[in-house]
């Protein structure tokens, strides 16, 4: 097994190689994402390898970006499409929500929009307003779209390809504070043997507290665990990696085993993720809970400004503070 | 039916064309058949380009047909409506001849992107007329397959389908179909209300900057609901293309002729690798901006009886007489054909069943949703639940 050390962006970065050598129908496309490789450098090299017809360097308008890849989508191609920040992908909102999504149900299924659209999501890096948001649950609440996110290097390199693969809609959510985090990578896997792209993984076994978490907040999660481990406790913690489909099959059988939840995300939590993982393992678990499920997010404000961000943002101590909270009812 | 190329016919009979430019008086209009019927042999774009066609009697009788076809069923599917069979309807009455005009224009290989009125672009593809009246029975969401027929679904969302034309048409340039004859070119469809929206002015500047194989076809029938043109624009809409850096022009849009001599040259220009263009059809919505609408709150009917005399069928029906190109009999057998096909419209309108509940449930996702599953179970139990239910 030939496995690489490459942090997570680089491991998108050669995924998208891969899924662009693999099918000459993928193509990439959003604002800088040619010759400068993207602000965050995750096409780096594409374009130059590839031609600019295959890595387009699109004018700065958000809605253009996903209009035409639908377009494109329709004439055959699997657009990839990046959104440079979260905060900007509102531009778009309505040709993602009202012909994206909808396109394949409306033409009564004998359109594709096999299209990804990459959006770095997330705080945490001392960006400007706009830079560092967390928008899942718009698109996790629309039908016809899919929405996954990636938490290591592994899970970057071979979801993004999966997800270039599928005939389905996907909006890529990237934590784009783990950009720079490294790990192994098996570059030599098969695709098709690959764990299925819209299921959720135990990343911790743990037999007291069930954490549910995705994206950057997996790693917090982590070192909760560990951190909780000291204290005595075992805290189970599940990359849900899928926001929809959510896959909570896992997470049923882990909260009938430990009777605890602790719900993670930067999202604020009104109407978020939490809300819905709340109520589904409320029908699905109702007897073996001994608390009501907790959720740890940012809060109800606009992302705040960068130098409070690390109050806004859940992190260790929040973390470890809910599992507490679970022991007290 | 005028699908040949008016360059290649032979004619059976000339019709004595005469020429003039700018006859109408509006410098800025191609015209190639006034309302009275007079034949008009060229006219010039702002740009110099001379447009003119040359078909034959045979074709400029099939022209004549489309019109009035389309026309009768969209009448016939307004009276649907206001007799409860359809839930809403948005009738192109008054812009027949853009549509039939630049539809018959569009070759085989070309894509059209339309809205919810191209009811008669649609039937010069090809397609069942009985196709978009599901949609507005609200029975299913349209029906017709956009690859099959070269001709998308339409869309409600105003303008949203200029971006996916352009998107296509970029497509067409990296497949490298331009650049001859037989290459391919899309059009988009769009109203005058479109041309303040985002997308729209973001798909010129896509379709401007890479160069898109495209025609954008703004039919401007003066009225966003009940919004005059002034609300949209203080220029000439077909001015706003010099500032993305592609040619406009402005046709009589209740001239089929001319319509359909400007389309077929920006989509012969766009196929051969020459750019987009924009064309601003000239026309009038007749009728309501849809069933649900009043127009008499917005807009006085001295207007709508100029523009009755404008109008596009009477003006090729007046040619044709005058020319002897069709007779009496012609026009009975054209009539009597309408009447039988909007009969045969309505039988199966009034046929359409209503679609299973469950199929609610189809193709939200190509390759399905664990969730989708579950819910569809979960309903159809709900729905079995109920004693002698036929679900």
């Amino acid at each position: 097994m030939a496995t690489e050390t490459l942090t997570l962006g680089k491991a998108l970065n050669t995924g998208l190689r891969r899924a662009l050598e693999n099918d000459s129908k993928v193509v990439i496309m959003g604002e800088d994402v040619g010759k400068l490789g993207g602000v965050f450098r995750i096409t780096d090299g594409l374009q130059k390898d590839f031609g600019d017809q295959r890595v387009i360097d699109t004018p700065l308008a958000e809605s253009g970006i996903i209009g035409t890849a639908v377009g494109l989508a329709i004439r055959g191609y699997r657009p990839v499409c990046e959104i440079q920040f979260d905060g900007f992908v509102y531009p778009a909102y309505d040709q993602i929500v009202s012909q994206v999504a909808k396109m394949h149900y409306r033409s009564g299924g004998r359109l594709n929009i096999p299209m990804v659209i990459r959006i770095p999501f997330g705080g945490g890096i001392g960006a400007v307003e706009h830079h560092s948001e967390s928008p899942e649950a718009y698109f996790a609440h629309t039908a016809g779209l899919k929405v996954v996110t990636c938490a290591n290097p592994q899970d970057a390199y071979v979801m993004i390809q999966q997800a270039i693969a599928s005939d389905d809609p996907i909006v890529f959510l990237e934590p784009k504070r783990r950009y720079w985090e490294k790990g192994q990578v098996d570059l030599d896997a098969p695709l098709s043997d690959a764990y299925p792209l819209h299921s959720a993984r135990v990343v911790r076994p743990g037999t007291d507290v069930t954490v549910l978490a995705y994206g950057p907040m997996v790693r917090t999660c982590l070192e909760a665990a560990t951190a909780a481990a000291e204290d005595g406790r075992e805290l189970e913690v599940i990359d849900l990696r899928s926001l929809s489909p959510l896959d909570l099959s896992a997470a049923y059988e882990s909260v009938k085993r430990t009777g605890r939840v602790v719900v993670v995300h930067e999202a604020p939590s009104n109407i978020g993720l939490g809300a819905e993982l709340a109520a589904r393992i409320t029908e699905e678990c109702f007897y073996s809970l001994e608390s009501p499920v907790l959720r740890v997010t940012g809060f109800d404000t606009p992302y705040p400004a960068a130098r409070v961000e690390e109050e806004y943002l859940p992190d260790l101590d929040r973390v470890l503070d809910a599992v507490d909270r679970t022991f007290g009812w | 039916m005028a699908k040949g190329d008016p360059g290649g016919t032979t004619r059976s009979r000339r019709a004595a064309p005469r020429s003039r430019k700018g006859a109408t008086g509006d410098p800025e209009l191609v015209q190639l058949l006034t309302p009275e019927g007079e034949r008009i042999d060229s006219a010039t774009g702002p740009d110099g380009t001379e447009y003119r066609v040359d078909f034959t009697d045979e074709e400029y009788r099939g022209l004549y047909r489309d019109l009035v076809l389309v026309r009768k069923l969209d009448a016939e599917a307004t009276a649907l409506q206001r007799q409860g069979e359809l839930g809403l309807w948005a009738s192109l009455l008054g812009q027949e001849a853009a549509q039939v005009g630049s539809g018959r224009a569009l070759r085989p290989q070309d894509m059209a992107f339309p809205t919810y009125r191209e009811h008669g672009v649609l039937y010069c593809r090809g397609i069942d007329p009985i196709m978009p009246l599901g949609l507005f029975r609200g029975v299913d969401q349209g029906g017709w397959d956009p690859n099959e027929f070269k001709f998308n679904m339409y869309t409600i969302v105003i303008g949203a389908q200029t971006l996916h034309a352009t998107g296509y048409a970029m497509g067409i340039t990296i497949d490298g179909k331009t650049g001859t004859d037989d290459g391919e070119a899309a059009i988009a469809y769009f109203g005058d209300g479109a041309t303040s929206q985002g997308d729209v002015n973001e798909a010129f500047v896509w379709a401007s900057v890479f160069n898109a194989p495209l025609v954008f076809f703004c039919q401007n029938n003066q009225y966003a609901i009940s919004e005059p043109l002034e609300r949209q624009t203080r220029v000439p809409l077909y001015q706003r293309a010099a500032g993305f850096g592609f040619p406009g022009v402005r046709v009589d849009g209740n001239d089929v002729l001319a319509s359909y001599a400007v389309t077929r040259t920006a989509l012969d220009n766009a196929r051969l690798g020459q750019g987009p263009s924009l064309i601003e059809a000239y026309t009038y919505r007749m009728g309501a901006h849809t069933t649900s609408d009043d127009p008499t709150r917005y807009r006085i009917a001295s207007e709508v009886e100029a523009w009755q005399a404008k109008d596009p069928i009477a003006r090729v029906k007046a040619f044709l007489e005058k020319q002897q190109i069709a007779d009496a009999g012609f026009f009975a057998e054209v009539d009597e054909q309408a009447r039988r096909e909007s009969v045969h419209l309505r039988e199966r309108v009034l046929n359409m069943p209503n679609p299973e509940p469950v199929t609610m449930f189809d193709h939200v996702y190509p390759n399905g949703s664990p969730l989708l599953d579950e819910q569809r179970a979960q309903f159809s139990r709900y729905l079995e639940s109920f004693e002698g239910s036929n679900h």
